[in-house]
């Protein structure tokens, strides 16, 4: 029902089964229209000359910058309603324990759940295999030069992960506080994780992804007793930015506060499996 | 620098509506970019050049309308100028705003031979 992609790739979603998750990087290069240079040599010239006088005129556009992101977008997130799936777009500064806060989620739900992991780095396969030593799939996406991750790509990468219904899908985006708070990728809720090492006033420095989020996460908590950070003040702020956003503290490492955010987990993926008139 | 990828964006949408509006060179751009949509005008005239380099639109002008970001004030009750997210209401000093107008970047219009 949602084939949009403009990519040659024949990739239209199949709603039925998809086989094979296990070649994570294949498809991610080539097609992807992001750098700008090179497709336009071929045909600068013959549109720079153009001969003789020419008309200027004037074209209305009004067009979002964003609308091709935005219809794979709702591609992504028409899948997702389709299968039941929560899927979310977990942000967050480089460093801040977004793997660990997975790997240690997955540890206490794998049992439970149905749960798989898209991972979005500059470089290296090393979060996907952090992941897949805890024994859901994962997707690693390069972005090479990119600083986000964009919904044409994590629609690809949804072709090759097996996600049967009502599964929990996390999206690790490339750490990064500013650039992917603009990029919709389909998700039901972006989650913006803080670590309590980065200093209570990120919310009103990169105020663009706190307001983004709908959930806050606080995450390295047991380190609180060796550091001036401000819990009341940083929630202040965030709530500042973002009156709507909701906070969970917590440690990934000892497990302190993990079971609010498990409940939220199960409480957020069966709201996904209600199906609306 | 997300502008690079924005301004790639533009690219393909100029260079798509090039088809179906029939034009072969642009000489000028305008975007609509909010003063709340996170983009950064100066990082969004460089990255510009550099990605129309070689392009239909390589010799393009850009022009940035900014335009002020606007808040519903739940309390007040109206809607109030905003500079940034974390801004409180400027007459009741609430937080509880909703952003209603400056969250926005769109290609308005091109001129085109």
């Amino acid at each position: 029902m949602c084939g949009i992609c403009g990519c040659g790739e024949g990739h239209i979603h199949s709603h039925d089964e998809q086989h094979d998750h296990e070649h994570p990087h294949d498809h991610h290069h080539g097609h992807d229209h992001q750098h700008g240079h090179h497709h336009h040599h071929e045909h600068g010239p013959e549109h720079a000359h153009a001969p003789g006088l020419t008309q200027a005129r004037m074209v209305q556009i009004e067009q979002d910058i964003l609308a091709k992101n935005n219809r794979f977008a709702d591609e992504n997130r028409c899948y997702f309603a389709d299968r039941g799936m929560l899927a979310l777009n977990l942000v967050s500064s480089p460093g801040s324990g977004k793997t660990t806060l997975l790997t240690e989620t997955i540890t206490r739900l794998k049992g439970e759940l149905e749960i798989a992991v898209i991972e979005g780095d500059q470089q290296t396969a090393r979060d996907a295999d952090r992941i897949r030593a805890t024994g859901v799939a994962a997707v690693q996406i390069n972005t090479g030069k990119g600083c986000h991750l964009d919904a044409h790509r994590v629609g690809h990468a949804l072709e090759s992960l097996k996600l049967p219904n009502h599964s929990l899908l996390f999206i690790e985006n490339v750490g990064n506080l500013v650039c992917p708070s603009a990029f919709d990728l389909g998700e039901a809720h972006k989650v913006v994780i803080l670590s309590v090492t980065e200093g209570e006033d990120k919310p009103i420095k990169y105020p663009d992804m706190f307001h983004a989020a709908d959930l806050m996460i606080l995450n390295k908590t047991d380190l609180l007793p060796y550091l001036d950070f401000d819990v009341e003040q940083c929630i202040r702020y965030a709530k500042q930015v973002n009156p709507k956003i909701k906070v969970l503290s917590l440690s990934a490492k000892t497990g302190e506060g993990m079971e609010s955010w498990l409940k939220w987990l199960k409480a957020e993926l069966e709201l996904q499996r209600i199906e609306y008139a | 620098m997300h502008e690079m990828s924005l301004c790639e964006s533009v690219l393909q949408i100029i260079e798509h509506q090039a088809q179906t509006q029939h034009y072969r060179r642009v000489t000028a751009v305008w975007l609509e970019i909010g003063a709340l949509s996170g983009v950064e005008p100066d990082a969004m005239r460089f990255s510009f050049e550099v990605v129309m380099q070689g392009s239909l639109a390589e010799a393009a002008r850009l022009e940035i309308i900014e335009l002020p970001g606007i808040a519903w004030c739940m309390p007040c009750g109206r809607q109030v100028p905003v500079q940034q997210l974390y801004d409180e209401c400027p007459h009741c000093g609430s937080h509880q705003l909703q952003i209603v107008g400056g969250d926005q970047m769109r290609i308005k219009e091109l001129e085109v031979e």
